[in-house]
């Protein structure tokens, strides 16, 4: 009872919320053997929306560590990359002129 | 720690991940794969993931042609449990010069005779394909229904888990360090985690490809060149085909996912191994794109990133063997057009390493043509 009960929270547990990953989806991933956070983030899409991994990347790297028994210090994680925030095209097309 | 193959691959992009599942396909026991970093490192996974029939030379369009082909099945032929999120809602490609329309018109000749299905489009035909579209200054268009999107992670993720089923051994993480010979002919690769001998290399490595070739003493023209891209947040379906100007170096299309994928190409970029992202890339992208199409001036960028263009001479791959250097094979030079490309050229590379008659001759896409001065320049690159 308890393994199902298990199975159900990872189904519910949300990992990335921009990009709708579950738990269940990281599990299954790491299971075949694939524990780069790069890999994990080009075929999950996990880390790919607006918040750019701010809020997944330390808890896919804590899942991580916690499959393969490897410190948390030691995951990789992917190139942090422009932009900080989202910003409109047309607030960048305007460029160095204000309002 | 020494091992031996019957054929090894260097690099694991989609060129080399194709070559070593069809190396693999074709009866080659012991193929290995080696990867410096992570599968699609390289100019594969930062790529626009467009796939276009409307080339405007010969080998270009063959080899597009056949891939879209076989991409409309590949994932019941590498038995893929993902999908690799190829769609077709075509290609846009606008001309607002009276040379571009000339040029254009040259191109679809050529493309009618290769039996691709393009064709021009008048600035109102192309208000009814794309309504979001700015016809300001426009002459008119080309366009094919049948180019479109490919997901190059799921694609690329797709040939390496079929390969690893028919035996390939896929190293990451592994660099190769040198590329030793017995007299000319290729003995092996010396790699961070070991020897490998074998009697087959090719080397499918982009930019790099021109430094592994050094190390067999041959000078390839290949040269790196940095494109950037940058992509939105997803949006509501607002645009079908990608849209593409020469005119403004640009090109936009909306992904499966919802976001924007859009590049412009800078024909000032120094030719090195330069990856960086610029402030000035999202400024004049933005500036160029929301010309073409002012609703999306509304939709937010989420990152910016960038990658290598693979170069040659005529911006044509090379393909084939290297004749000074037996066993030694090279796929590259793909110029920004590989992924769309590599169904068939993993086919063709496969054939001609273990000695078999490839699908068609593949002499026109050799090295040689350098010294010959035979080049097929591609006028249609961004």
């Amino acid at each position: 009872m308890a393994g199902k009960e298990y199975a159900k929270e990872e189904e519910f547990t949300i990992i990335c919320r921009c990009e709708d990953v579950i738990l269940e989806e990281i599990h299954s991933f790491i299971s075949r053997g694939i524990t780069d956070m790069e890999q994990l983030k080009r075929l999950l899409r996990v880390g790919m929306g607006p918040c750019q991994g701010r809020t997944c990347s330390a808890l896919l790297a804590g899942e991580i560590a916690r499959t393969t028994g490897k410190y948390v210090g030691d995951i990789k994680f992917t190139t942090f990359r422009p932009l900080a925030a989202p910003i409109k095209l047309g607030i960048l097309a305007r460029g160095e002129s204000h309002d | 720690m020494t091992k031996t193959a019957d054929a090894v691959v260097i690099g694991g992009g989609i060129v080399g991940c194709a070559t070593a599942y069809n190396l693999a396909k074709l009866g080659c026991k012991k193929v290995v794969l080696v990867e410096e970093k992570y599968l699609t490192s390289g100019a594969t996974g930062r790529c626009g993931a467009g796939v276009r029939m409307q080339w405007g030379t010969e080998p270009n369009c063959i080899l597009a042609r056949d891939s879209i082909k076989m991409l409309e099945n590949l994932e019941e032929e590498l038995e893929y449990p993902g999908s690799i999120e190829f769609k077709q809602s075509g290609y846009l490609l606008l001309a607002y010069t009276e040379k571009m329309v000339e040029q254009f018109h040259m191109n679809i000749g050529l493309q009618h005779r290769l039996g691709i299905p393009s064709c021009w489009v008048t600035p109102e035909e192309v208000k009814e394909i794309v309504p979001h579209l700015n016809t300001q200054g426009l002459h008119g268009a080309t366009y094919c229904p049948k180019d479109g999107h490919c997901n190059p992670f799921k694609t690329t993720d797709a040939y390496a888990q079929a390969a690893k089923r028919l035996g390939v051994e896929i190293l990451t993480y592994t660099k190769v360090t040198d590329l030793p010979r017995n007299s000319d002919k290729i003995k092996g690769i010396e790699t961070t985690a070991g020897i490998i001998e074998t009697p087959l290399v090719i080397a499918c490595a982009g930019a790099y490809t021109r430094q592994l070739a050094r190390l067999v003493g041959v000078d390839l023209p290949i040269y790196p060149e940095r494109h950037q891209i940058l992509v939105t947040e997803p949006v509501e379906p607002l645009l079908g085909p990608m849209v593409m100007s020469f005119y403004h170096g640009t090109y936009c299309q909306q992904v499966p996912h919802g976001g924007f994928l859009m590049g412009l190409g800078d024909p000032h970029e120094v030719k090195d191994f330069n990856e960086d992202s610029t402030w000035q890339f999202l400024h004049e992208t933005a500036a160029k794109i929301t010309f073409m199409l002012p609703v999306l001036k509304e939709v937010r960028v989420v990152r910016q990133w960038s990658g290598l263009y693979d170069l040659t001479p005529d911006k044509t791959q090379i393909l084939g063997a290297i004749p000074e250097v037996p066993g030694f094979f090279v796929a590259a030079g793909f110029s920004g057009h590989g992924f769309m490309m590599a169904p068939v050229v993993g086919k063709l590379m496969a054939e001609v390493m273990l000695g078999l008659e490839p699908q068609y001759p593949i002499e026109m896409y050799g090295v040689k043509r350098f010294a010959e001065g035979s080049l097929y320049v591609e006028p249609s690159v961004v």
